[in-house]
């Protein structure tokens, strides 16, 4: 019996959405290097549409493939729905995670909401 | 597949396994029974004994057959501080980066009403003996310092401190585990009381030990019952692990001059490889080390990862990163030799075994550069760090 499943193998392989939004919409981090976990998320938000999505992330496998993941749950979504992403979602999509990685996929749904937070914020200022 | 992990546990010999799979067919007697296949199972263990005494210096009757490691690290540090308690002495010396069945068992004596103290290791990861010398008090009932870290691999000046101990009338153990059949040990010149030893670290079976004590030194008992081991471990004894733990130490004590030459040279061109990568760093002296031991840090990773992309590559090896550990907290020898956290977590040990290749050494080079490089392409640590946002750690 492998760690992870298949999929979490998959995603922290081969992460999908990997990099930077240079003039993104929104921006999230969460974690910190001592811990041993940091997550990054940029959002471009268009009709209130999540346009696109990137992500960085400092961490173990379960935490790049929760990234992974997160970031193809909300992609093409509305803003609403991606409000809504928990980390037992993204757990979920990936067949599941050991009890104690829940809290990557933890990182992965305040990293998200971290993001809109600050596209919120962009917004109201303007 | 290159097993990098030997430190973890190695493959068994096929002498030892041979060893073990003659003795569980021809020679299961008890040898506890007074009938001809018992004392036949009982010559056995006995021819052990005295292999193993042998080879470190010892005498037979000074060698206690154990589960492993951890029991005699348990054993002996609980045998000394019930000398010391019967005496009024309760201060026992030892390291901040001892093994766990070491900093365990002294954590329960300090909550018995024992006084510890942990020895800094400093940056290199040595012991100084004038420190251990100037930390005996005369209370002090025990000094317990490992031979080899298991972790950094940094090689202790042992004779010294045992010697320093042997001069203030202080009982000196040393968990050796790492360092059997690696480095010369003689309990006698070396000035050791006791010594702990694994067999699954030099190619034995796991679940099987050794307790060197020497003579007069009382043993406390772990496991009460029968009179096995001079009434002190009781449990029908594990005759062909014994005798398999027995036969391996020997090859490994043979071929060991060999070995450590080639691996010697396998370790420091690893290290030169990698040092390459920048702002990376060798944790733990790079001279007085177990020969096959390498471990660096590489700033704006994490360790799990890189195992996990280092097995694709078909590479075994380990990390004192929390999340290989399920803690929260990089392994507590990498604090102690000063890494901060943020670096601890992007750890990698190799631990090297001694059929080693020239290619296979350059193949693992490669592999950890590329793996290192991938990770730090989407580390929004390492992109800080680049910015100039954040300051280096590691030169």
């Amino acid at each position: 019996m492998a760690l992870y499943s298949e999929k979490v193998m998959d995603h922290f392989r081969n992460p999908r959405n990997v990099g930077v939004i240079e003039d993104a919409d929104g921006v999230g981090e969460v974690g910190n290097a001592k811990c041993g976990d940091i997550m990054k998320m940029y959002l471009k938000i268009e009709d209130d549409m999540i346009k696109d999505v990137k992500f960085e992330t400092f961490g173990c496998g379960s935490a790049i493939a929760s990234s992974s993941m997160a970031t193809e749950l909300i992609k093409g979504k509305p803003v609403a729905d991606a409000m809504n992403l928990t980390n037992e979602a993204v757990a979920e999509a990936l067949d599941g995670l050991p009890g104690y990685k829940m809290h990557c996929s933890l990182l992965a749904e305040q990293a998200i909401h971290a993001a809109l937070d600050d596209y919120k914020k962009r917004n109201e200022a303007k | 597949m290159i097993y990098a992990d030997n430190a973890a546990t190695t493959k068994m010999s096929a002498s030892a396994i041979e060893t073990m799979t003659k003795i569980v067919e021809e020679t299961w007697g008890n040898p506890s029974s007074l009938y001809s296949v018992g004392q036949r199972a009982k010559e056995v263990l006995e021819e052990a004994r005295e292999d193993v005494a042998k080879i470190i210096g010892a005498e037979p009757r000074e060698i206690i057959f154990t589960s492993g490691g951890s029991e005699a690290d348990n054993q002996a540090i609980r045998s000394a501080a019930e000398i010391g308690r019967k005496k009024g002495k309760t201060h026992i010396i030892s390291t901040k980066f001892e093994h766990h069945a070491v900093l365990h068992t002294l954590e329960r004596l300090r909550k018995e009403g024992f006084d510890i103290t942990l020895l800094d290791v400093h940056e290199n990861g040595l012991v100084v003996p004038e420190e251990v010398a100037a930390a005996i008090r005369d209370d002090t009932c025990l000094v317990t310092i490992m031979f080899a870290n298991n972790e950094i691999g940094t090689i202790q000046p042992i004779r010294k401190i045992g010697e320093i101990c042997r001069g203030k009338g202080v009982i000196f153990h040393t968990d050796a585990v790492q360092a059997i059949a690696h480095v010369p040990i003689n309990v006698k010149e070396d000035n050791i009381d006791m010594l702990s030893a694994s067999a699954h670290k030099f190619h034995g079976p796991k679940g099987v030990g050794f307790l060197y004590v020497k003579n007069g030194i009382p043993l406390t008992n772990l496991i009460e019952g029968g009179a096995q081991e001079r009434g002190k471990r009781a449990g029908t004894e594990n005759v062909p692990a014994i005798a398999a733990m027995a036969t391996a130490l020997k090859e490994a004590f043979c071929k060991m001059t060999d070995n450590n030459a080639r691996l010697t040279a396998a370790r420091d061109r690893i290290i030169a490889g990698l040092s390459e990568i920048p702002h990376s760093a060798l944790n733990g002296d790079s001279i007085s080390r177990l020969p096959g031991n390498v471990n660096f840090c590489f700033e704006g990773i994490e360790g799990e990862s890189l195992l996990l992309l280092l097995d694709d590559k078909g590479i075994q090896a380990s990390s004192g990163s929390a999340c290989t550990s399920g803690s929260l907290d990089p392994s507590h020898v990498l604090l102690a030799i000063g890494r901060v956290h943020d670096v601890a977590h992007g750890s990698l040990r190799l631990s090297l075994g001694e059929d080693i290749t020239d290619e296979e050494v350059e193949y693992i080079i490669k592999s950890v550069r590329e793996v290192v490089e991938h990770l730090r392409s989407f580390s929004p640590v390492w992109r800080d760090l680049c910015a100039g946002k954040s300051e280096f750690i590691l030169p």
